[in-house]
């Protein structure tokens, strides 16, 4: 197994540049460092001069791949492309356009991400598959007609109408939690309600749907069958075999995201003040910050990656017959 | 003794959680120890890119910046027009004209005489910097801070990390400092163009100091560099020495540009292991106004406290005749600040800030589109009025015409729409005419707003209001007010401009096109509208909408045709608008702001007069002839001055719109124990409903667990069936 996990973190080396050379080429076709300087410097009394200090200042004054008055290397090298992108793959982050560094930034803002993501993604577990084995429990019922129906229905309305939905409802009508906000330590929890709320809400449907499936798969094959001819009530067969072994796609599924779990929600985090990664993300694409944006999607891609390498360590964990060559 | 069961413990601590802490709401998002304490709840939406006072030019960075740093001048809280007053300056600065040989002319010499100009500041003695540790010293007088090691460093992660700070006097030297920082490469000021033209021997330093800058990476101190124009003959004299006659330089000197910064803290911030760690003059700034900033976390909240060291400051004892009646004169002579701590939290969204409102958890808030009609009630004649939902709350609506323009403009360079013959101005005044800004104001600013009669706005010298004022060309006067011009003056028109009925000699249609920066369904409403404009006319009009860098591009090379923009003013003088029409600030060519690249020489030469004069008869004279070559020219086809309507909670005093000043938040004052009241009146938490809702759930379980009982009794077929 561990020469197959080195194969594929070096496969992961061209993966990661490749990002990082798709990134900054959308990056500088939508944006010239010509209009990142005049949207930092803004719309009065900007001039050349301005613009040009402003460039040479955070190395925006380098041609972008290739530099042709250099000499040897120095030529790729000094170029914008390997300055600013070629840090990135030993963990580099760099500093922001206001002079910031990003990977302080980051370090800060992981915190409150995980906050909202972790228990998230746990209770929604916890509820979705409690929901799908009650639904597989009264299988062929109304019961479970309604239940898929309102799943789908669940799944058909956009996160932004829960969120607005919790906020009306718990904030200001029933004024229960705070709207929205973000307070260090316990005084804090009251703030995690609504979003955990909405995180758990907004998954439920198409999670009910998914796991309803992986369970009714496994409770029509043979060994099931055989649990029940023995006497076992309905509810231990599913709570003690089809659990258990539906459990491989379960945790897999899980393990994957378990890495992107650090970059936050965007849609979350900016409705309900949460200062975390999602929001961060979203202030640096308003205000062009190139880099972060790029130290924000290689980031993103590491994780990605890493969650796809975990998956495959996971299925031999889950499943003995399975070997990684 | 008996013994308590857990239960009984417990159930007081329920019961008093579920009623809500002792008066503190569930849903507060404050802690509960800051019930009634004297602070301001305020949001921001945009987090501030800098606070160095060298570089922020916007508005939500002079929300903070204000409040700590104060330049010489300051702009009367409560007097209109806009008055500049001192703020640590002791009087307003005594301005000497020279002529060509550098003689002082006696007072009262034409303006166009004069050459260059001198200003002379007297700084008040006795101001303190907030305590900062940039001027701790150990015990053998050196600056403690200034060369951290490793160690030190290790335990430092904000600046209210290290254990010392002190103070010291503010000098005028403070305010040199402050001014060759200007020129600093390092620092990038956006004025520093401007004060290039202007100030004595600025371009010289900007040399040095860029030469001086390569050679170093360290710290650059910039005091032993000089700058002929600023002088600081003793402790409290500030000197400016102006290659020019420039009048509008007081205005500047209100702006925090020209606040004064220690050379200690210019050093501070400058090492490198304060760099690593965010903690720069652009995060934590240092000055001697009646707030600092202890908390700046723009991702979350920035807060404010009183400056302990603040000198106290007497709240105005005169303004408006109006001020009195409303109560704005009730401190007069009292020492500000009166609200100890302002909270600003991050809200990107614009509903949670509504809400939060509402429940009163922020004490203002400006009235948006979505919440207007639940706030508002448009009077027959325009006026503003809280609805009673609204009243009932003791809240209060203040409303104010910004000292903004926002216009639809021609590009004069360009072929179809540009040039000064008389069909073109002919075909520019039709367009005038068929803009209906009246409609667009009550369509798409729920009424808020004044249509533009001119380019200055009501408030500033020069604007006339009324008949005089008219823009003749556009509109005639009916009945005591301005009425737009039929639509058979703009067709006659474009007859006279050679497109009869929106056709040219040749039959072929008139096409223009319309550069903006709008896109998406908000703005859809508004471009279909303003293709029913032109529509009038029989022109079709497409409407090429693009993002920010490609407008900015487009209208810097002179590709649009026909544009919107907006201007708000740097100061409230007829000069910061007019401009916006001088030839030698045409964007195509000089890069400046005349976007519509307006060239007209009787223009430019009332306006280089117009702008050395003081506001007296002449220059209203000069500025009247100016805007009839405008309306005549007819460069901006329409705009707007918009109306900002605020509304505030019974519990906040002393709030007047001011659209020139920042620094607004040492006049404010709060009844805390009034909002405490109000905010558990309003948000008392309603468990009636949920427990209702528990109860229906489980009335609804019931066939669940009934169904779960019988499939639990099933055989396996039955159960493998599915079958209940």
């Amino acid at each position: 197994m561990t020469a197959y996990l080195l194969r594929r973190l070096l496969y992961a080396v061209p993966i990661l540049i490749g990002v990082n050379l798709l990134t900054f080429a959308l990056f500088f076709m939508v944006n010239s460092p010509d209009d990142m300087a005049r949207l930092h410097l803004g719309d009065k009394h900007v001039t050349t001069e301005a613009i040009d200090s402003w460039k040479r200042a955070r190395g925006y004054d380098r041609p972008l791949f290739y530099a042709p008055q250099e000499h040897g290397l120095s030529r790729l090298t000094e170029t914008l492309f390997f300055q600013k992108s070629a840090r990135l793959l030993v963990f580099d982050f760099g500093r922001a356009d206001d002079g910031r560094d990003i990977g302080r930034d980051i370090r800060q803002r992981m915190g409150p991400s995980l906050a909202i993501a972790v228990p998230s993604l746990l209770l929604g577990l916890l509820v979705n598959i409690t929901l799908a084995l009650g639904m597989v429990f009264v299988r062929g019922s109304r019961l479970e007609h309604t239940g898929v129906f309102v799943a789908v229905l669940a799944m058909s309305i956009s996160t932004l109408f829960y969120i607005i939905g919790a906020q009306y409802l718990l904030a200001k009508l029933l004024r229960l939690a705070p709207v929205s906000g973000w307070l260090d330590g316990l005084a804090g929890l009251k703030f995690l309600i609504l979003p955990l709320l909405v995180g758990v809400l907004s998954g439920l449907g198409s999670g009910m749907r998914w796991y309803r499936l992986l369970f009714l798969e496994e409770a029509g094959k043979d060994y099931v069958r055989t649990a029940r001819a023995k006497g076992l009530p309905e509810g231990r067969v599913l709570g003690r075999h089809v659990l258990r072994n539906a459990a491989i796609p379960i945790l897999t599924g899980v393990v994957a995201v378990l890495p992107l779990l650090f970059m936050g929600s965007l849609l979350t985090e900016s409705f309900f003040a949460i200062p975390g990664l999602g929001s961060y993300t979203i202030d640096a694409i308003q205000s062009q910050d190139f880099s972060i944006v790029r130290a924000m999607v290689f980031l993103g891609a590491v994780l990605y990656l890493l969650g796809l390498l975990l998956t495959d360590v996971s299925y031999t964990l889950a499943d003995p017959r399975v070997r990684l060559q | 003794m008996r013994r308590q069961s857990p239960l009984r413990l417990l159930l007081p601590a329920l019961l008093f959680m579920l009623a809500g802490c002792g008066e503190v709401p569930l849903n507060s998002p404050y802690p509960a120890a800051e019930r009634t304490a004297n602070t301001l709840y305020a949001a921001f939406a945009a987090r501030p890119k800098h606070l160095d006072p060298a570089i922020a030019y916007s508005s939500n960075e002079y929300v903070f910046l204000h409040q700590v740093y104060e330049p010489p001048l300051q702009y009367h809280y409560l007097r209109r027009p806009y008055t500049l007053v001192p703020l640590t300056a002791t009087a307003l600065p005594t301005v000497t004209l020279l002529d060509a040989g550098g003689r002082a002319l006696p007072p009262g010499t034409d303006p166009a005489r004069a050459v260059t100009s001198v200003y002379e500041l007297r700084i008040r003695p006795g101001i303190r910097y907030a305590p900062h540790p940039a001027f701790a010293r150990d015990a053998q007088g050196r600056l403690r801070y200034h060369r951290l090691d490793a160690a030190t460093l290790a335990d430092i992660d904000a600046l209210g990390d290290f254990p010392a700070q002190d103070s010291r006097e503010l000098t005028a030297a403070d305010f040199a400092y402050q001014i060759k920082r200007l020129a600093s490469p390092r620092v990038q000021s956006p004025i520093r163009s401007l004060l290039r033209t202007h100030l004595a021997g600025f371009g010289e330093l900007a040399e040095a100091l860029a030469e001086a800058s390569s050679d170093t990476d360290g710290w650059l101190d910039l005091r032993p560099f000089e700058l002929s124009g600023v002088q600081t003959p003793d402790r409290y004299t500030l000197r400016i020495h102006l290659n020019d006659v420039y009048p509008q330089f007081e205005y500047w000197l209100a702006m925090p540009f020209f606040a004064p910064l220690p050379w200690e803290a210019d050093r501070f911030y400058s090492q490198p292991g304060l760099i690593e760690k965010n903690i720069t003059l652009d995060w934590y700034p240092v000055g001697t106004g009646p707030y600092m900033l202890t908390v700046n976390d723009p991702n979350r909240r920035m807060v404010l406290e009183r400056n302990p060291l603040f000198r106290g400051e007497p709240y105005p004892s005169d303004g408006e005749p109006t001020d009195a009646a409303a109560g704005l004169l009730a401190d007069a002579g009292k020492s500000m600040p009166f609200i100890d701590r302002a909270v600003f939290s991050l809200e990107r969204e614009s509903i949670p800030v509504w809400t939060k409102f509402l429940q009163g958890y922020y004490d203002r808030s400006p009235v948006g589109q979505d919440s207007f009609d639940q706030v508002v009630n448009l009077g027959a004649g325009g006026e503003l009025a809280l609805t009673d939902a609204m009243r009932e709350r003791g809240m209060r609506l203040s409303s104010s015409v910004a000292t903004s323009v926002y216009y639809t403009g021609f590009n004069m360079l360009d072929d179809t729409v540009g040039g000064y013959s008389a069909e073109r101005r002919a075909l520019r005044q039709a367009i005038a005419i068929a803009i209906d800004q009246e409609e667009s104001i009550a369509i798409f600013q729920n009424g808020l707003g004044v249509a533009m009669q001119g380019p200055l706005p009501p408030g500033i010298f020069g604007y006339r209001d009324g008949h005089v004022g008219m823009n003749r060309q556009v509109y005639r006067w009916v009945d005591g007010q301005p009425q737009r011009l039929g639509i058979d003056r703009a067709r006659a028109l474009m007859r006279a401009a050679g497109y009869p009925n929106g056709r040219s000699a040749a039959g072929a249609p008139l096409v223009l096109y319309f550069d903006t920066m709008a896109s998406g369904p908000d703005a859809k409403s508004y471009l279909d509208w303003l293709r029913k404009q032109f529509a009038k006319l029989g022109v079709q009009l497409v409407v090429r909408s693009t993002d920010y860098n490609r407008f900015q591009d487009k209208m810097r090379r002179g590709l649009a045709q026909i544009y919107q923009w907006g201007w708000n003013a740097d100061y409230p003088d007829p000069e910061n608008f007019l401009f916006l029409f001088y030839g030698p600030h045409g964007k195509v060519k000089h890069g400046g702001e005349n976007a519509s690249n307006y060239h007209n020489a009787e223009f430019d030469r009332l306006f280089e007069r117009m702008r050395i004069l003081p506001n007296n008869a002449e220059r209203q004279r000069l500025i009247d002839r100016m805007v009839a070559l405008i309306h005549r020219d007819a460069p901006w086809a329409a705009g707007f001055h918009p109306q900002q309507v605020v509304l505030d909670h019974g519990w906040n005093g002393n709030l007047k719109p001011n659209d020139m000043a920042n620094n607004t938040l040492k006049y404010q004052r709060l009844d805390p124990q009034l909002r405490a009241q109000q905010r558990w009146a309003w948000n008392r938490p309603q468990w009636t409903p949920v427990l209702i809702a528990l109860g229906l759930l489980a009335l609804a379980c019931v066939p669940g667990w009934r169904l779960w009982r019988r499939r639990q009794r099933a055989g396996a077929l039955a159960a493998g069936s599915g079958r209940p």
